[in-house]
């Protein structure tokens, strides 16, 4: 009997987290003149030429294609470095290891904000405006530091005795690294790649001065479109829906592992 | 774990350095030149010393901005600590799908994009065309407008922020839940320990070091936030919904006041880098406490 109460107050939450969701998903099912002139909380006929613009037009749906492409650019980049940089700080002790790891961390918690205007002259300045490559790099200012906390939490359960038996049976560094150790941790390599996506997918500042046409985010996209022609708030809401998507399907294939990833509480 | 003593591994850190110091490095150095200088325009510009930094820190409306800060990020930790904490504990410790279902949805709001999030407020607090904007303005009766009106401007970025991040307090606590052998609750009901008794003496002080984690990440990210609270209210109605991040952008963008928004960057960052400092300092004594 009392598991079935804290069942209720569970479910109960769960409804008001998904409600706000629902209510978009509802409208993005009805066209404009429906959504005004009435409130329903069931669509009575669905429609969906919402998203049936969004996927035909080339303008939205390039903002997708677009957001893919910094997106996996900047987690690539991530584990690449943050993976030999991990390694380092969980196996080695070396001159100003502490300071460095802090400074690290302080650009996790700098204020996008403040790199904003200086950021945009940067990169403005090497050319690389409104590329996928310069949404990526930016993002690792936030995402680097990121992934090497993580990473270095999931190395550092990893007993030291393999490292000393594989150099003794005569493995090199690098080989031993990708050949044994990747593997081992391989869990880790899938929180870390996951919370940099996230990171990436969600994050509109950085995204939004460097982008002007071409590398344009999906995010960015909805902002400026639903600003320069009145509010289609089925339309709004039908994009809205579509970036809900790949942030559903990536946290579907590390359910196992969040719990996990997050406990760690490296964020 | 002992570790190596080795400089070398300095090389396989430098990818590292290299990628971030250019990311904050550069663009810090441009902050405080700027935040120096008194600038017309490329070819006139005259250096002015502190000037900037005296004029920001007496300027009321960066005052209250960081006093509404505080609030909000106060606010913010007293709400969604006990909330997480609470919804945690009514999840199963044990199960199949069902456990990761929920873990999926709970995690949901955590991956959609900061200004669908705004949008998402926006489209649900409508009283014309939202659900609760409507249940609140037509069912209860009370004049919603969240716009203009300064007290229901502040509920509902804190609504949104609290449906927004208390699912990151709540993955949290129960990481720290799981973890906890089922030996110890046996051992409580051989005891008959009551229900509070069990989280008081077991559950609490095995989550520490999560919650302490999530007591830090919350407070350093709310203290950042940008924006959520700028889609749905703009920072208004006036500056009551103004935070630091929104001022600043309002200064640097809007006003285009670059020396008096780069001393203020410099300031901004100045605290946040002593948050961050407080915050190391308490992560790795948590660490250490687990440890023992």
């Amino acid at each position: 009997m009392k598991d079935r109460g804290r069942f209720i107050w569970l479910l109960v939450y769960l409804l008001v987290l998904l409600l706000p969701i629902y209510w978009m998903l509802n409208m993005s099912l009805r066209d404009n003149n429906d959504i005004m002139s009435r409130l329903a909380f069931f669509p009575d006929h669905p429609v969906l030429h919402n998203y049936i613009e969004i996927l035909t037009d080339p303008s939205w749906y390039w903002g997708y294609i677009n957001s893919f492409a910094y997106v996996s650019i900047n987690t690539a980049i991530c584990l690449v470095v943050a993976l030999p940089a991990a390694y380092a700080f969980s196996r080695y002790r070396f001159l100003g290891d502490k300071h460095l790891f802090f400074w690290l961390l302080t650009n996790r918690m700098a204020p996008a904000a403040v790199f904003l205007l200086p950021v945009f002259q940067l990169y403005s300045a090497l050319g690389l405006l409104d590329t996928y490559i310069a949404v990526a790099l930016a993002h690792t200012l936030f995402n680097v530091p990121l992934a090497v906390w993580i990473l270095e939490g999931f190395m550092s359960g990893v007993p030291r005795e393999i490292d000393e038996t594989a150099f003794i049976d005569g493995y090199s560094l690098p080989r031993f690294f990708l050949v044994v150790f990747i593997p081992l941790i391989r869990a880790g390599v899938g929180v870390t790649a996951f919370f940099c996506f996230m990171f990436s997918w969600v994050e509109l500042l950085f995204a939004r001065t460097l982008t002007v046409t071409n590398a344009k985010p999906i995010a960015v996209v909805m902002t400026r479109t639903v600003s320069a022609s009145g509010l289609d708030w089925g339309l709004l809401a039908a994009a809205g829906m579509l970036t809900i998507v790949p942030g559903a399907l990536v946290i579907y294939f590390v359910r196992n592992y969040i719990a996990k990833g997050f406990a760690l509480g490296r964020v | 774990m002992q570790k190596w003593q080795n400089q070398r591994a300095w090389f396989l850190v430098i990818p590292v350095v290299v990628l971030v110091a250019f990311n904050a490095l550069i663009p810090l150095m441009t902050v405080v030149n700027y935040s120096v200088q008194d600038i017309f325009d490329p070819t006139h510009r005259i250096f002015v010393g502190t000037e900037w930094y005296q004029e920001m820190l007496l300027n009321s409306r960066l005052q209250h901005a960081l006093l509404r800060q505080l609030i909000f990020s106060g606010l913010v930790l007293l709400i969604e600590l006990p909330l997480g904490v609470a919804i945690a504990l009514t999840m199963p410790r044990r199960g199949g799908w069902a456990i990761s279902a929920t873990l999926v949805i709970i995690a949901l709001p955590l991956l959609i994009p900061w200004n669908v999030i705004g949008t998402i407020w926006v489209i649900f607090l409508r009283p014309d065309v939202g659900l609760l904007g409507h249940f609140i303005d037509h069912t209860l009766g009370i004049h919603f407008d969240y716009p203009t009106v300064p007290l229901q401007a502040w509920i509902s970025v804190m609504m949104m922020e609290v449906w927004h991040w208390t699912p990151l307090v709540v993955l949290l606590a129960y990481a720290g839940l799981r973890s906890i052998p089922d030996a110890y609750y046996q051992a409580a009901s051989i005891d008959a320990a009551s229900r509070w008794a069990v989280f008081r003496y077991i559950e609490l002080p095995k989550m520490r070091g999560v919650l302490t984690i999530a007591v830090l990440l919350r407070f350093m990210d709310s203290f950042l936030i940008y924006t959520e609270p700028f889609v749905l209210t703009g920072g208004g109605p006036g500056d009551a919904t103004t935070f630091l991040s929104i001022y600043l952008v309002k200064l640097a963008v809007g006003e285009f006041d670059v020396g008096k928004a780069a001393a203020f960057s410099i300031i901004y960052f100045l605290i946040v880098l002593l948050f961050s400092y407080v915050f190391y300092q308490v992560l790795l004594r948590a660490q250490r406490g687990e440890v023992r």
